[in-house]
């Protein structure tokens, strides 16, 4: 699948707002005043504006208000309630907090709950694709919450929990590529069920249906060299995981190391998110003679 | 709602037979005509005239080289647009409603003032049939010529897809699937018309034909075409020995 900056970064930031959201929510990190303010306004912010961010990413952004109304079926309307219902819930608990002193925390509790729900849609309308092997299986959503927990304590400055974290979630993510390297193959679409000719060696493209690219080709059959993939990910392990979890497990963690922490984090996950676009196969590429 | 209909009884749709297809494309420029022009229309392109054109399409074919273990190669033209599937993941994921399948005759429409553009019904599909306007940022997908096959303006000869109207090899067959008595749903019978990626558990209404088995022996005309003479003669050999030697 094409790796669409808007997509990366919106899965990327809202993820870490919402984590951040939720440790606050949660009261596993409760900062008190100016500081406890600029906490609540980054994690409103960035979940925020990523959401901003996602809609401009539409062909009609004007339209954006009629994706509330099919949550009965579509994730994607369900990813929609489920973040403002957090963002409105967070912003209420965050202002009587700030405002008046009064920490409600069932509220904090509830507000947790729909920001890791809102993690979890988004995950939901990659994972819910049958098309798209890679994605469809129960770790897609998993790593996405996992992404938002660890983020969010390291951004909440958890320095233990955000190691510990880190460490679970970077083995997390060895599984989830070993795996999605398999699901294709075990998904039972082919090129021969795909067409319904031939044996798998005797068939191939002959003719492609246009000579210049079109939508489907540049949405969904992106392709990236193999020996790319390697060193990306060795990249996206060693920075977003491996590097920060030892920083934050050093005996004394001053927030010089733990800033370091934080962007190498920010960097290697962008990097995971990029590769889970970009190796992400669709099955209608079997028609572009891609894969077998 | 975006939620599927339940079990219907009319399911329109196409039968495509992959042994008479001669891969011509008349079909993707009917649809493309109809389209552009008609109450849907326009179905646009991004620098037609440019280096890079390109455009939205809601019928493509592609054509295939078979290679079986004995016999010769054979091409199979694959023409593919919406098979206006029974459960249609592409329904489903809409956030807004966009897209929908009708209840009377099972055909999977999107309502344009309604789509916002998202693309995610492009890549719920399995088989590629959806494609973005690149102008209009709205999606579009095959309609089953809708606003033909119930036009009671046109001649009773004109309402049917316009590429099945077009197809000059009789490739194209339109009827109701749903009802086992139908022209369609007999040929499908008698030839063993089956589904396309059956894995991915769309229920696709439309169906394919496969291709006949080829005659083993396809040389009819060999025998007529005895080899002539391999060495050349008379005044021929003469011109032949002299050249050698120069
Ligand atoms: S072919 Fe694709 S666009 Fe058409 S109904 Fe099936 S899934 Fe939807
Ligand atoms: S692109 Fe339009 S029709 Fe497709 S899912 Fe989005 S809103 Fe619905």
């Amino acid at each position: 699948m094409h790796p669409a900056p808007s997509l990366i970064a919106f899965s990327l930031l809202s993820g870490l707002g919402f984590g951040l959201l939720a440790m606050l929510g949660l009261g596993i990190a409760a900062p008190e005043g100016l500081v406890g303010t600029v906490f609540w306004g980054l994690g409103l912010g960035l979940s925020g504006s990523a959401l901003l961010a996602s809609a401009f990413h539409l062909g009609h952004p004007e339209r954006a208000l009629k994706a509330f109304s099919q949550w009965r079926s579509s994730w994607l309307s369900r990813e929609a309630w489920l973040a403002s219902a957090a963002m409105a819930v967070f912003a209420l608990h965050a202002g009587l907090i700030t405002f008046a002193g009064w920490r409600i925390a069932p509220l904090g509790w509830l507000g947790a709950l729909l920001a890791l729900g809102t993690v979890g849609a988004t995950a939901m309308i990659y994972a819910q694709l049958r098309t798209v092997p890679r994605w469809h299986h129960w770790s897609t959503p998993a790593l996405f919450i996992g992404h938002a927990l660890a983020g969010g304590s390291l951004l909440a400055g958890k320095t233990v929990l955000a190691g510990i974290l880190l460490i679970a979630l970077g083995a997390g993510q060895l599984a989830a590529w070993w795996l999605g390297d398999r699901l294709f193959a075990r998904s039972g679409t082919s090129i021969t069920r795909a067409t319904g000719l031939g044996v798998p060696d005797g068939i191939r493209l002959w003719e492609a249906p246009h000579t210049g690219q079109n939508y489907l080709t540049r949405e969904m059959v992106f392709v990236i060299a193999r020996k790319h993939v390697a060193k990306l990910r060795v990249i996206a392990a060693v920075f977003g995981y491996a590097a920060p979890a030892v920083l934050l497990l050093l005996p004394s963690v001053d927030h010089a190391i733990a800033a370091v922490a934080v962007l190498c984090h920010i960097f290697g996950a962008a990097v995971s998110r990029w590769l889970f676009f970009a190796e992400a196969e669709h099955v209608v590429g079997l028609y572009y003679g891609r894969g077998r | 709602m975006t939620d599927l209909p339940p079990a219907l009884q009319v399911k329109l749709g196409l039968v495509i037979d992959l042994d008479t297809c001669v891969g011509c494309h008349a079909c993707v420029i009917a649809c493309k005509g109809w389209n552009t022009q008609g109450d849907a229309g326009p179905l646009a392109d991004a620098d037609a005239y440019g280096k890079a054109p390109e455009g939205a399409f809601l019928n493509r074919v592609h054509s295939f080289e078979l290679t079986p273990e004995t016999g010769p190669a054979q091409i199979v033209h694959f023409p593919k647009s919406c098979l206006h599937c029974e459960t249609a993941p592409c329904v489903t994921v809409c956030p807004t409603g966009a897209s929908y399948k009708r209840v009377e005759d099972g055909i999977v429409l999107v309502n344009e003032t309604d789509c916002i553009g998202c693309g995610l019904c492009a890549w719920a599909c399995p088989y590629g049939a959806r494609e973005m306007d690149p102008v209009e940022k709205v999606m579009k997908k095959c309609t089953l010529c809708v606003d033909r096959i119930y036009n009671e303006t046109l001649p009773e000869v004109d309402r049917v897809p316009a590429c099945v109207r077009t197809c000059p090899a009789g490739a194209r067959h339109f009827g109701d699937l749903g009802d086992p008595d139908s022209a369609v749903s007999q040929l499908v019978a008698e030839r063993g018309g089956y589904d396309l990626m059956p894995d991915q558990e769309t229920g696709p209404v439309n169906k394919y034909l496969p291709p006949r088995p080829r005659d083993a022996e396809i040389d009819i005309l060999a025998p007529f075409l005895e080899p002539v003479a391999e060495e050349p003669r008379g005044f021929m050999a003469w011109l032949d020995r002299t050249l050698e030697r120069i």
